[in-house]
């Protein structure tokens, strides 16, 4: 099992190199292609909230990153130092009148993708899993 | 900055512009601006835009591309265009299903059947 605990800046390229990480775990365990693209696109949608939603590119803020990745499970946890937000509050990015609007997908993917999603700290912790399976998700 | 090749290309397919992407993955929020970018003069430079966005190539997007797509899509329906997806794979594809944005965009299987139905 392989863990890994980052502390970053606000800026993407620092969140690109903790994806890479992360990613060549999960390549190394031997994940099929479907749980690695969920994983890769989780990854991607919440360090995206984390830096510029969550911490909004503030310099003096940052994105906390714990991944634990084994055969059987990877399990990410995003923190950023930002106000927080509801997820609950969130638009449904699905319905006819939000097709159009050209954000507020993330979170939607983030849950679709993984097996288990938790928002806790006021949605500033963001806890996520993904089996080693083929399966619907 | 290292030199690095424009993340699309464009051909010509009589009044239809072609855009296929140089890079499999549509991530990075620099690369989807400059995307975006190209989308924007490729819809400005025509009066009534017809564009194709072949996928062929792409094997990762986030929702970031998919604003993107959405934004170029908006502009092209205030100009009475049409605006046309095609080869797009599967894990791909189930990103739009999901998004359902497979309901607002026209998608075809080949590049093809693409180009064919903009004479409906």
């Amino acid at each position: 099992m392989a863990h890994h605990k980052f502390k970053i800046p606000s800026d993407f390229g620092a969140a690109r190199e903790v994806q890479k990480r992360i990613l060549d775990d999960v390549k190394t365990c031997g994940y099929s292609p479907q749980p690695t693209f969920a994983i890769q696109l989780a990854l991607e949608e919440g360090l995206i909230n984390a830096v510029k939603h969550g911490n909004k590119f503030d310099v003096a803020k940052h994105v906390s990153v714990h991944a634990s990745v084994d055969a059987t499970q990877t399990e990410i946890t995003i923190e950023d130092e930002g106000a927080g937000f509801d997820p609950g509050c969130v638009p449904d990015p699905t319905l006819e009148e939000n097709l159009e609007k050209c954000s507020g997908r993330g979170i939607l993917l983030i849950g679709a993708y993984m097996d288990f999603v938790q928002w806790t700290n006021g949605g500033r912790c963001l806890r996520m899993i993904k089996r080693n399976e083929d399966g619907d998700k | 900055m290292p030199d690095q090749a424009p993340p699309v290309a464009v051909v010509q397919e009589k009044d239809i512009r072609i855009v296929e992407f140089t890079n499999n993955k549509i991530l990075d929020e620099a690369n989807i601006a400059e995307i975006g970018n190209t989308l924007n003069a490729l819809i400005d430079e025509m009066s009534s835009p017809k564009l194709l966005l072949d996928f062929n190539t792409v094997d990762h997007l986030s929702s970031a591309a998919l604003g993107m797509l959405i934004n170029a899509n908006n502009r092209i329906k205030q100009k009475n265009g049409k605006f046309r997806l095609a080869n797009i794979k599967p894990q791909i594809l189930e990103v739009f299903r999901i998004t359902k944005l497979d309901k607002l965009f026209r998608i075809f299987p080949t590049r093809q059947d693409a180009v064919k139905s903009f004479s409906e």
